[in-house]
């Protein structure tokens, strides 16, 4: 752990933002590397590198599907943004012969699969029908599949937890009519939150970043007699999903890093759960604060605040020159200048808006320095504001 | 226009100032109100939608909605509760 004093540019910043980058996991580096001298070749090829390369992929499938609790022949390793679109709208496309050409998903998913929904439903001239949520984001169940009964619905989608709120979705609790099946988004909390074990979820998508592998590894889950048909072009099953070249020393990385987190998961989420509550009374006791996300029922590692009357930008960028990495939802730190649609679908403050996310190796002393900076830095930028 | 509650004792101009400008002006001018009159604020940025009504209810005021000034940028409604 380094020292770190404001305005000193020359020394990494704090990570408080290991929701949107983190460097690999150990186990992932030195997988990563090994791989990259054995696993070049094309694992279809019938040649010696590319039946290393095939054994290679084989391997990672395996150890995937068992830290997951699911089927080596259900397990894809696919880029990221193609886990999703692809695993979502499979369930949708083999749907799409009965006439079906509704989506049902709830307002405080992914940018991701909220952009799938809506091309997808507007090709098939279909529309996309939203789940209500409370106030911490948590959709209804029951409410989700009363909208999922109507006949043109094709499949619904709900995330494991949220990325931006940390909010679990009560997946294992949804049970949707015949006929339509259900889209799992985990790419903000695999290896962070387990999969519903039961047969209530057909598809689901993950992202080795959030368990410490090489961000551009994306895991597609199709499982095992689910009624799933390729959306995009390409061949009908999901075996060529990615398209391409499978990245084989992307799938051993990811899948070593999910196994040691895994093994390491309880006693660092422990810690940083208690960090996160510990950092979530530091913003309560700050004036004119929203909370936002349930305080409990959510991931262990991200917690997301807006301040009354400040820039979210300012913010960001006053947490960086006191030495800290945060990310925020507000509207003037995005790129669409929109607000974050999470947090406005919550009803929460969009302005001002901080989402600290916790690495793996945080350590106290980080945390308790944030605490006693986040208290200074808000007062500071309030009395420019006069309020 | 009128207000979902006739007209409002004083209308905000937050036109072309960017987010949170428009929350800001409202925390600055709530007082210019009685209680139990309406404070309107018309402002094109797009947080303003979901901003207006969670200042309301960290503020302890009522946020009565939206409508469009005669030029069509938003229009976002506050009763002053105390």
């Amino acid at each position: 752990m380094s020292t770190h004093t404001a305005g000193d540019r020359s020394a990494p910043p704090t990570l408080l933002d290991a929701a949107a980058g983190r460097p690999l996991h150990p186990a992932a580096r030195e997988v990563l590397d090994a791989a990259l001298a054995r696993g070049w070749a094309d694992p279809r090829a019938l040649h010696g590198p590319g039946r290393d390369a095939r054994l290679l992929l084989d391997n990672a499938r395996e150890v995937v599907a068992e830290c997951l609790g699911v089927r080596r022949d259900e397990v894809w390793f696919v880029p990221p943004a193609d886990a999703v679109v692809r695993g979502f709208l499979g369930l949708a496309e083999a749907r799409a012969a009965r006439g079906a050409r509704d989506l049902v998903v709830a307002p405080v998913e992914h940018a991701q699969v909220r952009h799938a929904a809506a091309w997808w439903t507007a090709r098939r001239g279909g529309d996309v029908r939203e789940a209500p949520v409370d106030r911490d984001g948590r959709v209804d169940p029951a409410a989700l599949a009363a909208l999922a009964a109507a006949p043109e619905v094709a499949a619904a989608a709900l995330q494991l937890a949220n990325h931006e709120i940390a909010t679990t979705q009560p997946v294992a609790d949804v049970h949707l009519p015949e006929g339509v099946d259900l889209f799992v988004d985990a790419s903000a909390s695999l290896g962070l939150l387990d999969l519903p074990s039961g047969p209530g979820w057909s598809a689901a998508a993950g992202c080795a970043k959030s368990w410490g592998g090489p961000a551009w590894v994306g895991l597609m889950l199709v499982r095992h007699g689910a009624r799933w048909s390729n959306p995009l072009p390409g061949e009908p099953g999901p075996a060529d999903a990615g398209g391409g070249l499978p990245d084989v020393a992307g799938a051993l990385a990811a899948a070593a890093a999910l196994r040691a987190t895994l093994a390491e998961r309880d006693a660092v989420d422990e810690r940083r759960r208690r960090l996160v509550d510990r950092l979530r009374t530091t913003a309560a006791a700050l004036p004119d604060v929203d909370l936002v996300g349930d305080p409990v029922d959510r991931l262990p590692h991200l917690l997301t605040f807006s301040c009354l009357y400040l820039p979210g930008d300012a913010l960001v960028r006053e947490l960086d020159r006191e030495g800290f990495a945060v990310a925020s939802g507000s509207a003037c730190t995005a790129s669409t200048l929109e607000p974050s649609h999470v947090l406005a679908a919550v009803g929460a403050l969009t302005h001002g808006n901080v989402r600290v996310s916790l690495a793996p190796d945080v350590t106290e002393d980080e945390v308790e320095r944030f605490c006693g900076v986040l208290p200074r830095v808000v007062d500071r930028l309030r009395a420019e504001v006069g309020l | 226009m009128t207000g979902p509650d006739g007209q409002p004792a004083l209308e905000l101009d937050c036109r072309g100032l960017p987010c949170p400008r428009p929350v800001i002006e409202l925390g600055r001018h709530l007082g210019e109100v009685a209680v139990g009159e309406v404070l309107a604020v018309v402002a094109e940025d797009p947080a303003a939608r979901a901003d207006v009504p969670a200042w309301a209810r960290m503020r302890g005021q009522e946020y009565l909605g939206e409508d469009a000034a005669p030029d069509g940028v938003a229009r976002y409604q506050v009763r002053r509760l105390a």
